[in-house]
């Protein structure tokens, strides 16, 4: 299976604080990898080295081929990236903003016009195609800045807690898509604070202070820890946490 | 006396009217600890901002602890606290400057009112020097709660105090409002977090503005109106396609790494329905259903 | 009134604790005084200008003698001819040329008149006027020096006095320009700034459900600024009377109190700014636009008042800054007591009353 993130021993440190400690890991081509941990366990920094967007302070790492050190920029044009802060132009139209990004990634118009018309009928939203997004629904804008984060079809995915506050019917739709895109062989990098969120990757990893302490898949993780729910792994992990911060 | 009531409360935005609340009513009992629970966009915020006198209703009547949200918005002022739902403390100045400065904006000291929020502040108390800004969610969150609480508040407003909070900061914070009601305060919550719902004596599920059903968390899920089954399966997603195709399933969900499936009441035929999954290794068992069963229930009916 | 001194404080340690804006509250008044009075000074300093002497004499070189001996012109270069000439006015290396007439001795030694040629670079209408000025006082003088008789006795001689001012510096004029803008600056921006933070950070809405009346809120944030602002006074004015040598003539109580009130209206408008805007930016851009612009075209310490056509100088009365910059200049230059200014005064007052007023009224208990 090839490997599309392998990260060796990656570090990010702040003067004296570690944010991000050594951690190692790989993600398969097409695999749904949940990212949890605590606030401040330093899941943000390590996901924005991994985007290309900050330099680690040592250690290695590889994004759909690409070395994260010097060639960041190969690797935004193979990674789609949504969080639940920013996603969209509010002040634009939803074909507006399917163009917009379309336009930004560099598909072509006729390739603008086919993806927007089968996204727009996806996710049904032909009936809302010229609203203003800021008068949809927060899980409407979230599903449609997924589909949009991946209209470049990029190697890997990565989102940011994609479902806080999206009301139960529409998360479970989000999840949907998110298995769609996995099918389709996109990899899925996911943070979340739903623990049943957790259950739906394939393989999670949780961050306490700054370390990996542990990678496996959901089942793995419950029998190492002989606990029944995620939410118990969780704890278990999070509870002996040092860092406050 | 009720200490907080909605009376067919109506409110709308804009230029357009955009509906945000629907003729919503309710109410809150005095030491009651009641949450609001549905998705961001559902009117949450609405409703706490016309009960602690920050914007007008359009129609209806709201009254807290007895007086009107609109004639009687000074005695109101002074006698709720409130915690908006984006972090809104001074990030700049530090742990020990916000609670002070809130406390003498209130006309007390926080020594006064120590005993109130000392099982919080000793959470706090190594970080007191540290400005608010560079504090981690959940110690943000608690320092608000401190905030708002400095006053001796009869009814405390609590806006999504745990969005964006990791699980055990969220627990920790469920602990202490569960400490709170013995002090007698009155606190309406809100929180997008289903599984929050069974921490409240009461709760109103919310959605698009509109009430779907008020109360206790136990009578949430008695009320659901179909038979629910858990479904265990090495194949998650296929057997859902497959259960979700089925004429006699009303519905199909993932929890974790099981499915929920419901059926009409008294539905017998269950087994007919899993020989019809390809799938092999099926563990099935009855049970009853959850708050967020119950919600997706009423929001898809 | 313990909550307001609370709240006082607490204003203090915002500014204090954002280093930058520090930097910018103090560092203003200083640069802006240094910038106006060493770079951007309209005095004539060694003006270099270029002579084409066609009498070649002994009073020609008497005359362009006198011309460089003082401190306002600096003659570059002796040419031959008008070729020449215009060349030095191409390459800008001079803002005027003499050009000496064939018979310059015979004529002046006579007493008889003598047409001097000043050609002059006029593309700064200001300072072309001010070096012919010159020029023709210094050719006065000396054609009195050098013949016995006098002149022309049948012309009115006016004999110039420059009050308050007689070196002609700049500074008289800029100083009390400075304080206007930095003051209007510092107060309107600071004030609405700090304000509309409150309200994009959600911390407003914290305020607003406090028994804390939320005007209070308002009047606490412009406390801090009022006393910031004295300081810069302070600063200016120790900075003119050691740096710029510019002594203050009038009364220096008088001259607080009067800046005391400036600021208020400053910080009325500042507040009345806030309340009717919701993003820093706006708030920023307002005052900047709104303030600064109109605080430098209409106070008349950059384009005299006068010379404006009459919608500008109406305009202009509406401008705080333009009736504080004249208050400023009576005390400190003219030396002038309270009798002289209060008309400007009350207006001043009455701007402030106005705006503190509307702002009362506008001030809305709820969020919109």
């Amino acid at each position: 299976m090839e490997k599309v993130i392998t990260a060796h021993q990656l570090t990010k440190k702040f003067g004296q604080f570690i944010a991000t400690n050594a951690i190692t890991f790989d993600v398969k081509a097409g695999e749904i990898f949940g990212f949890l941990g605590a606030n401040g366990a330093g899941k943000t920094t390590a996901m924005r080295m991994l985007c290309g967007l900050s330099k680690p302070s040592s250690g290695e790492a590889k994004i759909a081929g690409y070395d994260i050190y010097t060639q960041t920029e190969s690797i935004k044009q193979h990674i789609g990236y949504m969080s639940q802060k920013f996603s969209l132009y509010e002040d634009l139209t939803v074909t507006e903003n399917i163009r917009f990004f379309g336009g930004i990634y560099g598909l072509s118009q006729q390739q603008i016009k086919e993806k927007s018309d089968a996204l727009i009928q996806r996710l049904e939203l032909s009936s809302v195609a010229h609203t203003l997004l800021s008068s949809l629904p927060l899980g409407w804008k979230q599903k449609l800045a997924f589909s949009v984060a991946i209209l470049h079809e990029p190697k890997i995915v990565f989102l940011d807690e994609p479902t806080g506050g999206v009301d139960p019917v529409t998360r479970r739709q989000f999840w949907d898509l998110i298995y769609e895109a996995a099918a389709k062989g996109i990899t899925i990098f996911v943070t979340t604070h739903y623990m049943d969120e957790a259950e739906y990757c394939d393989r999670i990893s949780i961050m306490v202070d700054g370390k990996m302490e542990a990678l496996g898949t959901p089942l793995e993780l419950k029998q190492q820890f002989k606990a029944v729910t995620m939410d118990e792994v969780f704890y278990i992990l999070a509870r002996g946490a040092k860092r406050i911060e | 006396m009720s200490a907080v009531v909605l009376d067919h409360i109506q409110k709308w935005y804009g230029k357009e009217k955009t509906i945000a609340l629907k003729e919503v009513s309710l109410e809150v009992e005095e030491g009651e600890l009641f949450g609001l629970i549905g998705p961001d966009g559902a009117g949450k915020s609405s409703i706490f901002r016309i009960l602690t006198t920050l914007i007008l209703p359009d129609g209806g009547k709201a009254s807290v602890l007895g007086k009107d949200v609109v004639d009687a918005y000074k005695f109101i002022r002074e006698s709720v606290g409130y915690m908006p739902g984006r972090f809104s403390l001074y990030q700049d100045l530090t742990v020990e400057e916000n609670l002070h400065f809130f406390a003498t904006v209130f006309g007390t000291t926080i020594e006064e009112n120590y005993d109130l929020i000392k099982d919080i502040y000793v959470f706090l108390e190594p970080f007191k020097h540290r400005p608010a800004g560079k504090l981690s969610g959940g110690m943000k969150q608690k320092l608000a709660l401190c905030c708002a609480l400095i006053h001796q508040p009869k009814v405390l407003f609590l806006d999504e105090p745990t969005t964006g909070v990791d699980p055990v900061s969220r627990k920790e914070f469920w602990d202490m409002l569960k400490r709170l009601k013995s002090k007698n305060i009155t606190v309406l919550v809100s929180t997008p977090y289903m599984d929050e719902a069974g921490m409240c004596d009461r709760v109103a599920l919310i959605h698009q503005g509109k009430i779907l059903a008020i109360d206790s968390p136990e009578g949430i899920s008695k009320a659901y109106p179909f038979d629910l089954y858990e479904v265990k399966s090495d194949k998650i997603s296929v057997t859902l396609n497959q259960l979700r195709k089925h004429i006699s399933v009303k519905s199909c969900y993932s929890f974790g790494d099981v499915l929920h499936v419901s059926f009409e009441k008294g539905f017998t035929a269950i087994n007919e329905v899993l020989d019809a999954i390809t799938i092999d290794h099926l563990e099935v068992k009855k049970i009853e259903a959850g708050v967020e069963d119950s919600f997706m229930a009423y929001m898809t009916n | 009134m313990k909550r307001l001194l609370s709240f006082v404080k607490k204003e203090f340690k915002h500014v204090m604790r954002d280093r930058k804006t520090l930097l910018i509250l103090f560092g203003m008044p200083v640069v802006q005084i240094l910038i106006f009075g060493f770079a951007l000074s309209n005095e004539i300093k060694e003006s270099g200008i270029v002579v084409l002497d066609n009498s070649h004499s002994e009073t020609s070189r008497k005359f362009i003698e006198k011309v460089s001996s003082g401190h306002y012109f600096e003659v570059e270069n002796l040419i031959d001819d008008n070729a020449e000439l215009e060349n030095s006015f191409k390459e800008g290396k001079v803002k005027l040329a003499l050009v000496i007439p064939n018979h310059f001795e015979e004529r002046v030694l006579a007493g008889e008149p003598s047409n001097l040629q000043v050609v002059v670079d006029a593309s700064d209408p200001n300072t072309a006027t001010v070096l012919t000025n010159y020029i023709a006082a210094i050719s006065r003088d000396f054609q009195m020096q050098m013949s016995q008789l006098p002149v022309t006795p049948q012309l009115i001689q006016p004999e110039v006095r420059m009050l308050y001012n007689p070196q002609l510096k700049g500074a008289p004029n800029f100083v009390p320009g400075v304080m206007a803008l930095v003051l209007m600056l510092i107060c309107v921006m600071m004030t609405a700034v700090s304000i509309v933070r409150e309200k994009e950070t959600g911390t407003m809405e914290i305020l607003l459900v406090s028994p804390f009346h939320p005007f209070m809120v308002i009047m606490a944030k412009a406390i801090p600024y009022m006393f910031i602002s004295l300081l810069n006074v302070t600063t200016i004015l120790l900075l003119s009377v050691w740096v710029l040598d510019l002594p203050i003539n009038g009364s220096i109580l008088l001259l607080y109190a009067e800046s005391s009130l400036f600021i208020a209206a400053s910080l009325a408008i500042g507040i009345f700014i806030s309340i009717k805007t919701s993003s820093q930016q706006v708030a920023m851009l307002i005052s900047l636009m709104g303030m600064m612009l109109p605080t430098i075209l209409f106070s008349g310490f950059m384009f005299p008042i006068e010379n404006m056509p009459l919608p500008l100088q109406v305009i202009s009365n509406i401008i705080p800054a333009k009736w504080f910059y004249i208050i400023v200049k009576s005390i400190m230059i003219k030396g002038l007591g309270f009798s002289y200014i209060w008309k400007e005064t009350l207006i001043l007052f009455g701007m402030t009353l106005f705006f503190f007023l509307i702002s009362l009224k506008n001030f809305k208990i709820r969020l919109s």
